[in-house]
């Protein structure tokens, strides 16, 4: 099948590829130990572990576009961020 | 012990197809397309972030983006409080509830364009009933000319069509509310704005999120009336950013540049949607579920 009409480079291909293996990842961290029921963190709304990794990844596309904005578009430090925001949106809300 | 009925799969796989063709597939290109540059061919050249650069740090996009919020804006200010006044007003019983729900539905009947080619029409000063009388009136009115005339039939359009949409929805929340509420209203000697205030309108919250949703989202994706009606005009005054979009991608042919700015785009709509689903949910939800132990 040729998918050139895609355009595809390595950077994307491990982007989406990053993206699959965090899903994948969070249905085996369910499986081994559930606990997918929502909870209510500093937020104040009800989060399940799936709404945690979507606002995680939301947040994540601002932050590197902030980033790009406002410094430059050398994203590694912006992506050290977004681990920091990611943990901290797991643990608390 | 969790049970899993494992055939739920087979059923959620068409969905997931369907999905993947109509929606993944088609973002990955956008996604590929965003950090190149193409001259056509099928040929493409790496370029990294720098149509996120310079989409982000582009005038043209800024301004384009907030002619967007606020027509956003103004569209859910208006339309919103004026659809669950004419669905309050609306008769719940009798002939005239099928006439009243027919004549709500057929705005929403007419196709987009056609609703751009109604209002060109009849907004021109020349042989538009509106502009015609509005001029012979005495008033300054030319949409094609003065901003603030093209934003004023932009946003009377955007109203005549979809309002009907928010009353339906309010409707519906209005009709399934139980008489019971009604007649212990009465018992307690309730005015008419308490019943509204602390029966009606939270009776009808879950569809208000869905009206809010969808006007605010459809608002903010608008392209075919506008392009119609002024073309974007007068200047880049009615330019919203899927006709900037559009121009940037067919008009200029700058695939990347166009991908770059529809992803963010796309990345607004999503937070704004999430926030305005998870306000408006979270609100009726209860404080303490005694659900949450997990992490």
């Amino acid at each position: 099948m040729d998918l050139s009409w895609m355009a595809w480079t390595t950077p994307t291909a491990i982007f989406f590829a990053v993206i699959l293996c965090l899903i994948l990842s969070m249905c085996v961290w369910e499986w081994i130990s559930p606990g997918g029921q929502p909870r209510r963190g500093i937020l104040r709304f009800e989060t399940t572990r799936g709404d945690r990794l979507f606002v995680t990844l939301l947040g994540s596309a601002f932050i590197n576009l902030a980033w790009l904005g406002l410094v430059g578009t050398n994203l590694w430090w912006a992506l050290a961020v977004c681990a920091v925001y990611g943990i901290l949106v797991f643990i608390f809300v | 012990m969790k049970s899993w009925n494992n055939k739920a799969w087979f059923l959620v796989l068409p969905v997931l197809l369907l999905v993947a063709f109509s929606a993944i597939i088609p973002l990955m290109t956008v996604v590929n397309y965003s950090v190149q540059d193409s001259f056509g061919n099928n040929e493409f050249y790496w370029v990294g972030l720098e149509w996120f650069k310079e989409v982000l740090e582009s005038e043209r996009f800024h301004n384009a983006l907030m002619r967007n919020l606020l027509f956003s804006a103004i569209i859910l200010l208006i339309e919103i409080p004026l659809g669950i006044a004419v669905a309050l007003a609306m008769p719940r019983r009798g002939w005239g509830v099928s006439v009243c729900l027919v004549l709500m539905a057929l705005p929403l009947l007419i196709p987009w364009n056609v609703v751009g080619t109604i209002w060109q029409v009849f907004a021109r000063v020349d042989i538009g009933l509106l502009g015609y009388s509005l001029t012979q009136l005495g008033f300054d009115y030319n949409y094609t000319q003065d901003v603030v005339d093209a934003w004023v039939t932009l946003v009377i359009m955007d109203v005549w069509h979809w309002t009907s949409l928010v009353v339906l929805l309010c409707y519906s929340g209005l009709v399934s509310i139980p008489q019971a509420y009604y007649q212990a209203a009465r018992i307690d000697g309730a005015s008419r704005w308490a019943v509204f205030r602390y029966i009606q309108l939270p009776k009808m919250r879950r569809v208000l999120v869905i009206a809010v949703l969808l006007r605010f989202m459809d608002s903010f994706m608008i392209y075919t009336e506008p392009f119609v009606v002024t073309g974007g005009g007068p200047g880049n005054s009615t330019t919203f950013l899927s006709i900037d979009l559009v121009q940037m991608a067919i008009g200029q042919f700058d695939l990347g540049p166009a991908a770059a700015m529809s992803l963010i785009y796309f990345l607004i709509i999503l937070v704004v949607s999430w926030v305005f689903y998870t306000v408006m949910t979270q609100q009726d939800a209860e404080p303490s579920s005694g659900r949450g132990q997990s992490s």
